[in-house]
């Protein structure tokens, strides 16, 4: 018989204003096997852990029940208090009383009944808890970093500099991601180029930096400390250890209407290009859309101009195997495609635009050279409209929820950037609210309003009509004024929402790793734990969490590498003791049970057996592997005879839990 | 005589959470103070695929009026496909339960993720209006395990 101590937990008044914790305290001491209970103010404090460790040692107790907030908040602080007084931490259960009675209900009187029955539960659960004792294994020295944008090379550099080996998978032929694609970065208006390449750079010289450009994850197997992913390296028809980058080939090539992926499709590049002039790796990739010599096989051009002889016709995809101790996840954003957003007119003009090409259109190394021209006749705009929340904020399915965050500035930006080198230019901005948190983002905003006479109108665009001479007519409402403008428009620039990668949710079903309902990451803890991924191991880093501007994204990069950091520092991490076991007398190696094992933890064994009549007999039974085994369960409800059952969740527990709540 | 006061009938209803989703999307409607009815008790389970048919006859036989099984979305399992597995074995069950007269509507599988602390608490909301609905399962009750009152 256990003896159980009970411990009711105030949380100040989260629980304590809906919930009659004396009551519960007092009713749960009639409890079979409770021989002592308590409330306390702050369970979770110093004084309160006291509170549960003297009255271990006082009455003895041998199983410890704590009625307080979601184990998934205190579970692991309460093991460790129960552990520093030398008892086994999972004899201990908690009863969610905060997250899954106080903060639900309203009611004094329900709410305390429905209090003592989830502490019956967990009383009815530790009398049948066993003392677990967790194993240990080891630690795979080395990263992986998913997304080669900023989020992905800031967080392999840190990790690099404490000293591990990491790998970055890119799945685009050159690292750099959407930032090497901006033009000059808010709220300081310094070149993005000018501070991303070196990093870019110093990313490919780190010799403990691995780039896989080019390359996808397509497999994830393991688990925290043990992760072994299967990387492909996608045909690039290049021989990268032999390719200088000297770009030959890329003047030679006769195809040279490819439209350009890199400059938004706004100008051609040739069908073996390099990606832009500072692409890492730089190295040349044969596209195999519009190769002459790989569609017809009548070309060959770039194989003989090439004196290295990287051209490889004949390549295929390779499929490589690494282990990891951690992997970070850095896929980062896109922006949303505007084919619904038929008002704007984005698909029947070319002088509207989005943000990004607009950001081409005006780099020094986009296809202009940096001239600001409309796309349609090359001539000078002189009226441009910008129109905010393009499928941000939106209600409909047409576009997304929430705030993409970045619109705001990066418009600003844009409207400053415009009015600075054509003053002759008038620039409209059309928005919702305009949101500049941020160190120095109001400031900015204020400035593109103040200093650069930039023109903010409160409303929203109804429609885009391109007309006959060229010109946009752009009707819109001013809601501070309540009238209906009419401009005459010679470029419209659309901040289209943004969007995860559309490779996250493969990824993430590849990684177990949890999503919210617009793809993106969610993390363990939005508050206290938001680099880590609910998945031990996994790290997140950048956009591919939230809507994020540079900045963020570096800090939320460092962090993430933070954390791998002090996964990869430890030579060995506790395994989870909550894993499947075989009661081999029960077993009768029937193999259900490793039919359904998602992490094939189950083999068979012949083992000996002593008969009833003295004699001996060799069965085939069920052998979990407890380091490889993960604890899902799935195992136990496929075992027919009951032999297979769980540790810390077995059979009997829950089916004591079960009984406690409808008693 | 006493005049029997007419109480509202009230169910129990027995919730399994998988750790990695559903339990934490219980917890985030209860961060945002999301209201569901006291009824609804909650059992944490790792995963949809740990619930044995076993526990759900066990909980009617206990005077359960509702089970309810929640899991991660499918293709978002964190042990990758334990909630195929759980589909595919409530979907069994729940047609047997359905032939020897447990209403439908008394069981049902559904997928919450750890954001959606609201489709929990409206899951919750929903399910007890229509377990109410039904009424005490007197099908599988055995009445000797009934609490003495």
């Amino acid at each position: 018989m256990q003896r159980i101590g009970v411990f009711v937990c105030h949380c100040g008044t989260n629980i304590a204003a809906t919930v009659d914790v004396k009551a519960v305290a007092e009713t749960l001491k009639n409890e079979s096997g409770v021989v002592f209970s308590t409330d306390y103010q702050y369970m979770c404090s110093e004084s309160g852990q006291n509170i549960i460790k003297d009255a271990i040692k006082e009455h003895k107790l041998t199983g410890v029940v704590v009625c307080s907030c979601s184990p998934r908040m205190h579970e692991a602080t309460f093991r460790k208090a129960v552990a520093s007084v030398g008892l086994n931490p999972y004899m201990l259960e908690v009863a969610n009383l905060r997250e899954q009675c106080s903060w639900i209900h309203k009611d004094i009187a329900t709410a305390t009944e429905k209090a003592v029955i989830l502490g019956r539960a967990a009383i009815a659960k530790v009398h049948l808890n066993a003392p677990l004792t967790a194993g240990e294994s080891p630690v795979v020295k080395r990263a992986l970093v998913i997304g080669g944008g900023i989020a992905g090379i800031q967080t392999a550099l840190d990790i690099a500099d404490a000293g591990f080996d990491v790998d970055i998978i890119e799945k685009e032929p050159t690292i750099g991601g959407k930032m090497a694609q901006i033009d000059k970065t808010f709220p300081t208006l310094d070149c993005a180029a000018c501070i991303l390449t070196p990093k870019m750079v110093e990313a490919a010289q780190n010799e403990k930096i691995h780039i896989h450009s080019f390359s996808e994850v397509a497999d994830v197997k393991g688990f925290v400390g043990n992760f072994t992913v299967t990387i492909k390296k996608k045909a690039r028809f290049v021989d990268e250890t032999k390719c200088t980058g000297c770009g030959l080939c890329t003047e030679k090539c006769p195809m040279k209407k490819v439209p350009n992926e890199f400059n938004m499709n706004l100008d051609n590049r040739t069908a073996v290009y390099i990606p832009f002039a500072q692409a890492v790796p730089k190295v040349a990739r044969i596209d195999p859309n519009y190769c002459l010599m790989l569609k017809n096989g009548k070309c060959g051009v770039c194989s003989k101009v090439c004196s290295v002889g990287a051209i490889d016709y004949k390549q295929q995809d390779k499929f490589i195997e690494e282990r990891y101790g951690a992997i970070v996840v850095a896929t980062g954003f896109n922006p949303i495609k505007l084919d619904k957003y038929d008002e704007f007119a984005y698909s029947l003009s070319p002088d509207v635009v989005t943000s990004l090409e607009l950001e081409r259109l005006m780099n020094a190394a986009g296809p202009n050279g940096g001239t600001l021209l409309r796309p349609s006749d090359k001539t000078h705009p002189h009226t441009i409209v910008f129109v905010q929340c393009v499928g941000s904020r939106c209600d409909d399915s047409k576009g997304k929820p929430y705030c993409s965050k970045i619109c705001c500035m990066y418009t600003a930006k844009h409207a400053m950037l415009i009015r600075e080198k054509y003053p002759d230019t008038e620039v409209y901005v059309f928005y919702i609210d305009v949101r500049t948190p941020g160190k120095n983002f109001d400031e900015f905003y204020r400035r593109a309003v103040e200093e650069y006479g930039v023109h903010y109108v409160k409303g929203m665009v109804g429609k885009v009509t391109p007309r006959t001479d060229g010109k946009l007519a752009v009707q819109a409402s001013d809601l501070l004024s309540n009238e209906q403008l009419h401009i005459d428009a010679d470029m419209v620039v659309l901040a289209a929402a943004i969007e995860p990668d559309k490779t996250a949710r493969p990824l993430a079903t590849m990684l177990t790793t949890q999503m919210d309902t617009n793809d993106f990451f969610t993390e363990a803890h939005p508050k206290l734990r938001p680099v880590e991924s609910a998945t031990a191991g996994i790290f997140l880093s950048g956009a591919c969490q939230g809507p994020k501007d540079i900045p963020e994204t570096v800090a939320q990069a460092s962090a993430a590498a933070a954390k791998a950091i002090g996964l990869l520092c430890k030579n060995s991490i506790t395994c989870n003791p909550c894993v499947a076991h075989s009661d081999e007398l029960m077993c009768n190696g029937c193999s259900s049970c490793e039919k359904v094992c998602p992490y094939g933890a189950i083999t068979y064994i012949d083992k000996e057996f002593r008969m009833p009549d003295r004699t001996t007999a060799i069965r085939r039974v069920a052998s979990v592997n407890p380091a490889v085994c993960q604890g899902c369960g799935a195992c136990t409800v496929a075992c027919p005879s009951g032999a297979m059952d769980l540790n810390g969740f077995s059979n009997s527990q829950i089916m004591a839990e079960v009984d406690a709540i409808c008693k | 005589m006493q005049v029997n006061e007419k109480k509202e009938f009230e169910p129990v209803i027995v919730a399994f959470c998988c750790n990695w989703c559903s339990y934490a999307g219980a917890d985030l409607s209860g961060t945002n103070r999301l209201n569901y009815p006291t009824n609804v008790k909650i059992i944490r389970v790792p995963c949809s695929c740990r619930v044995n048919p076993m526990f759900i006859l066990r909980a009617f036989q206990r005077g359960a009026d509702g089970v309810i099984i929640c899991g991660c979305h499918p293709g978002d399992c964190h042990y990758t496909s334990g909630n195929y597995f759980a589909r595919r074995r409530m979907t069994l069950l729940f047609s047997m339960l359905d032939f020897i007269g447990i209403e439908r509507d008394r069981t049902r599988v559904e997928w919450v993720s750890a954001a959606e602390g609201a489709k929990f608490a409206a899951t919750m909301n929903e399910f007890t209006e229509a377990v109410k609905k039904l009424g005490p399962n007197r099908r599988l009750e055995d009445l000797r395990c009934r609490k003495q009152s």
